[in-house]
């Protein structure tokens, strides 16, 4: 599976999509693939304040706990209920889905993250 | 091997998973060449899943699932008093298994805990096949040794390496199966065991699993293994049975509320304890153990392993904490979202006043209070709750 050129991705396996100073954020391909079937998910309420590299969430498959780490800090402006009830579509459609959306509060802080180059060359 | 060194100590450590050492199989090859996930698993390089773990578990509840197994161990003990042997090993009562038949049994220390759990298969009148976890084998196989160096005309050897074991498991199974030996299938009923050839290779053909489905387990020397696993899949391929990895393994045992030693019993649970009364042989006047459960039978167990469901979102896991009025009062052994019932169950001990069925129980998942019910197991139950529709 690609990993797209319009978004960032982090070293622990989450990618965020900034427009402006709003972002989505979700989980790559390699993530899915690294948890197996996504059973479950826990997210912050809209509202939370979330610092980069803290974690926000969890997320949960029939074998393995991880951790949601946020890409970017800012305050969580939506949570998809969607995949709180369908987890699997993480596993179907990881990067066509995303988990929470974020008011970015310093969009700088994209700049240290990667690209899709230099993320697939950390997956080797 | 340094098992030798080990004699005597019961704290002869567990399997090594450095990377370096796992053992394989000889179906390693094979795991590979399906695209399995390969993961180290008491010291073994072992397939957790092939596609993913709910397609597996579906496919054995549905159609019939190939495992390898060939990491459990394998402990035989023979000789004019090897009937004398076992029964002082096992907490069952080997006295009662004829020729061909085989149960579940339990390897106790003295306080009546578990060392291991195992299958104890009669191969003939003074000949037991043990069948233990991969995790203890050596350790089994140490403590066996001195508990029967004394019982006069009976020895005890690993035969770990002799055997291969492909377990196909599922309602598909025994038709899969019947078409690639001439064993009447049909006349092994469960927990029985049959000799014969499977694609032909000499084969011993158990009518036992760890999925609660309908199954055979099937021993074959190691060198026509892949001949016979090919054999299974090639005759399965067309209706649907897939190989299945430890992790569709572990969800269907736990469904199927079967216990899992190191998560669900050890040596600090007793047979009792444990809700597996039914496995003690009390007409076995000498195993290991039988005092201590005596004296906790007429006492009374203070704590019992139930079975769980969750009520709030969230899944338990082996090892939170189960609260009541702010403290500690039970922990959880095992626990998942399972693929076929669809919810979130465990097993987890606690106090007795809290383990009738309906109790309603607190749990502590990484620092949440999330609420849930106790049930009763097994959570599946083959014929019982098949999907409507």
């Amino acid at each position: 599976m690609p990993y797209p050129d319009d978004r960032k991705y982090t070293k622990d396996h989450e990618w965020i999509r900034v427009s402006g100073d709003t972002a989505e954020v979700g989980i790559t391909d390699f993530a899915q693939q690294q948890l197996g079937d996504v059973v479950y998910v826990e997210l912050p309420d809209v509202g939370t304040q979330i610092t980069a590299g803290q974690a926000f969430g969890t997320i949960e498959s029939v074998k393995a706990v991880s951790e949601l780490f946020a890409p970017m800090g800012g305050q969580v402006t939506a949570v998809n209920d969607h995949v709180k009830q369908h987890p699997e579509v993480v596993n179907t459609d990881p990067h066509g889905t995303w988990i929470i959306k974020v008011r970015l509060a310093n969009p700088g802080e994209a700049a240290s993250l990667l690209d899709s180059a230099r993320y697939q060359a950390l997956l080797g | 091997m340094t098992v030798a060194n080990a004699q005597n100590d019961p704290n002869v450590p567990k399997p090594s998973n450095d990377p370096n050492v796992l053992r394989h199989t000889p179906l390693n090859a094979r795991h590979r060449a399906l695209g399995a996930r390969m993961v180290p698993f008491a010291g073994w390089d072992m397939p957790v899943e092939y596609t993913g773990i709910t397609a597996e578990h579906m496919a054995v509840r549905t159609r019939a699932g190939l495992f390898d197994v060939s990491h459990m161990g394998e402990i035989e003990i023979a000789g004019k008093n090897a009937l004398a042997a076992v029964q002082t090993i096992a907490c069952s009562d080997p006295a009662q298994l004829q020729v061909g038949q085989a149960h579940y049994s339990g390897l106790l220390t003295p306080e009546g805990t578990f060392i291991d759990d195992m299958v104890v298969y009669r191969m003939a009148p003074s000949h037991f096949l043990l069948v233990v976890n991969a995790s203890n084998a050596a350790r089994d196989f140490t403590w066996i040794s001195e508990q029967v160096k004394d019982a006069g005309d009976a020895a005890a050897i690993d035969s770990s390496s002799r055997y291969a074991l492909i377990a196909i498991q599922g309602p598909f199974a025994q038709d899969v199966l019947q078409s690639l030996t001439g064993v009447d299938l049909g006349g092994i009923t469960p927990f029985w065991f049959a000799y014969g050839e499977v694609a032909g290779a000499r084969a011993t053909i158990s009518r036992t699993g760890y999925t609660g489905e309908d199954g055979f387990e099937v021993f074959v020397p190691p060198n026509v293994a892949e001949r016979v696993w090919d054999a299974l899949l090639a005759a399965g391929r067309p209706a649907g049975v897939v190989p299945a990895g430890l992790g569709a393994r572990d969800t269907l045992r736990l469904e199927a509320s079967m216990r899992l030693h190191g998560n669900d019993i050890d040596e600090t649970t007793t047979v009792l304890e444990a809700g597996l009364g039914w496995i003690i042989g009390w007409s076995n006047e000498r195993f290991i153990g039988r005092d201590a459960l005596q004296k906790q039978k007429d006492r009374g167990v203070t704590r019992r392993l139930i079975g769980f469901e969750m009520v709030d979102r969230g899944i338990s896991r082996h090892g939170h904490q189960i609260v009541s009025a702010g403290r500690a009062v039970g922990v959880v052994t095992s626990g998942t979202q399972t693929p076929y019932l669809k919810k979130a169950i465990g097993m987890a001990y606690v106090p007795v006043e809290l383990s009738k069925p309906g109790s309603d129980l607190e749990i502590d998942i990484r620092g949440r209070i999330a609420r849930a019910r106790v049930v009763s197991m097994p959570f599946y139950k083959r014929g019982r709750d098949a999907i409507s529709g």
